[in-house]
């Protein structure tokens, strides 16, 4: 794959960085986990495979070879040789063609996984970009103009779903068939943030915690990979006291003695010393990274049991689609 | 030992191992993190050892589809932290051996540094000495690739946080949070105030481990002027 154009900030993530946190090296790896990891079962990759996580105005990318690949998350309104192509499905696409992005029309991060993965050398034993560090990734920084990338080799899985395609003459082909179900992005509701209490949720006073779960929170332009901060009712502790650092999760609210809340994302330090007010559900944290600046969100409070509930559910989901595709591979039924 | 446990979410444990910043404490953090890392539990993603603490990461998924019962995957990991907690053996702290970091302070090296001699009724200079006498343990490192959290420091130069955190903290520099001091390996935001910077690096990937000094390492500041931070720098790159 070559780039034409980089786009805001293409990087390469693939499922996050573990078991360096202890030497303060953070997770790093994609924003949003669900649409990197719906994204790899539809091409037949480790759902952990490495892609390119693309943000707000994505990239202009040449294919120099024959390729599977699909684009989930955000809407950035994909085109190949300038025609529409449609997300959440599996489409081939023939050498020499160009994947295209236009307007950002809904969400704020897309991807693009590919057959194989995203081939960069491991790091640490993760292909993901940290950008601060600048290591990992593709030369530890956001793509350029010029950059060539490859794909790594495909599973079984993966040339299977490719030779469904016939009609390789096209300059590109869709399936028929997508990933639709309530998790889809664009059918959930993006407004409401479910969070468990933090460990600090009892040191907020009674009107604070009210004020949190109550009142819309505005996500700010001062927001990263690393964290969101958004701006609303400020949240007042009954009494301040000096934290002792420790550590802090994707998803972890913090609020600084200045009262607005900062949500801790996948560049996120590996400890935090700021009271935790809350701790976001994990099947929310795609919601949350689709997020712009300006829009805004309401946090609802659940338990810990429910959240839990949540994950499984969502599991259920992406193993009825793995099982779709099964299904899919053994009729044999041809695209295109 | 005496623990307790709490969630950070649907992914993740905090295991509390005592309420101060004291030897004590790190001690229990670092046997429970040695142990973690020879025996990791299944479904478990990461630790983070920190003063008082230690989180454990897992896959909710894992854990709970390798357990026969109906406990939740929260339950699983409690109970299994539990367990060695209660059966853990004592070990010996392993040796530590001391890092000397050269410091130059004040100027736009230490733009806190007049803030913090206020907030403590203090001339610069005094901060100063007070902050290259002292004896540092290394209780753990986090925030930032080989940013080291030490123990040690005066009372008389502790200062409260920035109240909005600094957008760009530039790499090298020496801060104080807090009764706590450290240094700042990479370029990040950061809520410490900035008393000095150092040459030296902190984090290195092609070193194994990647960090200059470890959890348990002692460390000392070393006042140099602005020419010998310039050389220093020079030969390190």
């Amino acid at each position: 794959m070559k780039i034409i154009k980089p786009g805001l900030q293409t990087t390469v993530q693939d499922a996050g960085r573990y078991g360096y946190q202890r030497y303060g090296v953070i997770v790093s790896g994609v924003m949003d986990r669900l649409a990197q990891r719906i994204g790899n079962i539809l091409v037949g990759n480790d759902v952990d495979a490495a892609v390119l996580e693309m943000t707000m105005k994505g990239p202009e990318i040449e294919f120099e070879e024959d390729s599977l690949i699909t684009v989930t998350g955000g809407d950035l309104s994909p085109t190949i040789n300038d025609q529409s192509v449609k997300r959440w499905r599996p489409v081939y696409v023939k050498a020499g063609t160009t994947l295209k992005f236009g307007a950002c029309k809904s969400g704020c991060r897309a991807y693009l996984a590919v057959g194989g993965g995203v081939d960069v050398p491991e790091v640490m034993g993760s292909r993901s970009t940290y950008l601060r560090a600048e290591f990992g990734g593709f030369n530890g920084r956001a793509l350029k103009e010029g950059d060539r990338l490859t794909s790594g080799t495909p599973s079984e899985r993966s040339k299977q779903i490719l030779a469904l395609f016939v009609n390789l003459d096209e300059p590109f082909i869709e399936s028929d068939w997508s990933f639709a179900s309530e998790w889809s992005p664009e059918l959930r509701d993006q407004t409401v943030i479910r969070f468990i209490p933090g460990r600090e949720w009892m040191d907020f006073t009674n009107e604070s915690q009210e004020l949190f779960t109550e009142t819309e929170f505005e996500l700010t332009p001062q927001s990263d990979r690393m964290g969101f901060r958004f701006k609303g009712e400020k949240l007042k502790r009954t009494h301040e006291r000096d934290m002792i650092s420790e550590g802090v999760a994707f998803g972890t609210i913090q609020v600084p003695s200045e009262g607005n809340p900062i949500v801790l994302l996948a560049d996120r330090q590996t400890a935090g010393g700021y009271p935790k007010i809350a701790q976001i559900a994990s099947v929310d944290f795609s919601k949350v990274t689709q997020l712009k600046p300006g829009e805004k969100v309401r946090f609802q409070k659940i338990t810990q049991k429910e959240a839990e509930m949540l994950v499984l559910e969502q599991e259920q989901h992406l193993q009825q689609l793995e099982q779709g595709i099964s299904l899919k591979l053994r009729e044999g039924s041809e695209i295109g | 030992m005496k623990y307790e446990l709490s969630p950070l979410g649907d992914s993740a444990v905090i295991v509390q191992l005592g309420s101060d910043i004291t030897e004590k404490s790190h001690h229990a953090v670092r046997n429970l993190s040695i142990y973690l890392e020879e025996n990791p539990i299944d479904g478990m993603l990461d630790f983070v050892p920190a003063f008082t603490t230690v989180t454990v990461y897992y896959d909710p998924i894992k854990v709970w589809t390798r357990t026969e019962n109906d406990a939740s995957p929260y339950e699983v990991i409690c109970a299994k932290l539990g367990y060695i907690l209660e059966n853990m053996k004592r070990s010996k702290p392993k040796e530590a051996k001391t890092v000397e970091i050269p410091v130059c302070y004040g100027g736009e090296f230490g733009p806190d540094l007049e803030e913090v001699a206020a907030h403590n009724q203090l001339t610069p200079d005094e901060v100063i000495d007070i902050h290259s006498k002292g004896e540092y343990l290394v209780y753990m490192l986090g925030f930032a690739p080989g940013f080291p959290y030490l123990g040690g420091m005066s009372e008389q130069i502790a200062t409260p946080r920035k109240e909005t955190p600094r957008q760009k903290i530039p790499a090298g520099s020496v801060g104080i949070a807090g009764s706590q001091t450290g240094v700042y390996p990479i370029e990040t935001p950061g809520g410490w105030q900035l008393i000095g910077q150092t040459p030296f690096a902190l984090f290195d990937i092609d070193q194994d481990p990647p960090t200059l000094v470890e959890a348990g390492d002692k460390i000392r500041f070393k006042p140099i002027s602005l020419s010998e931070f310039e050389s220093m720098k020079e030969g390190q790159e």
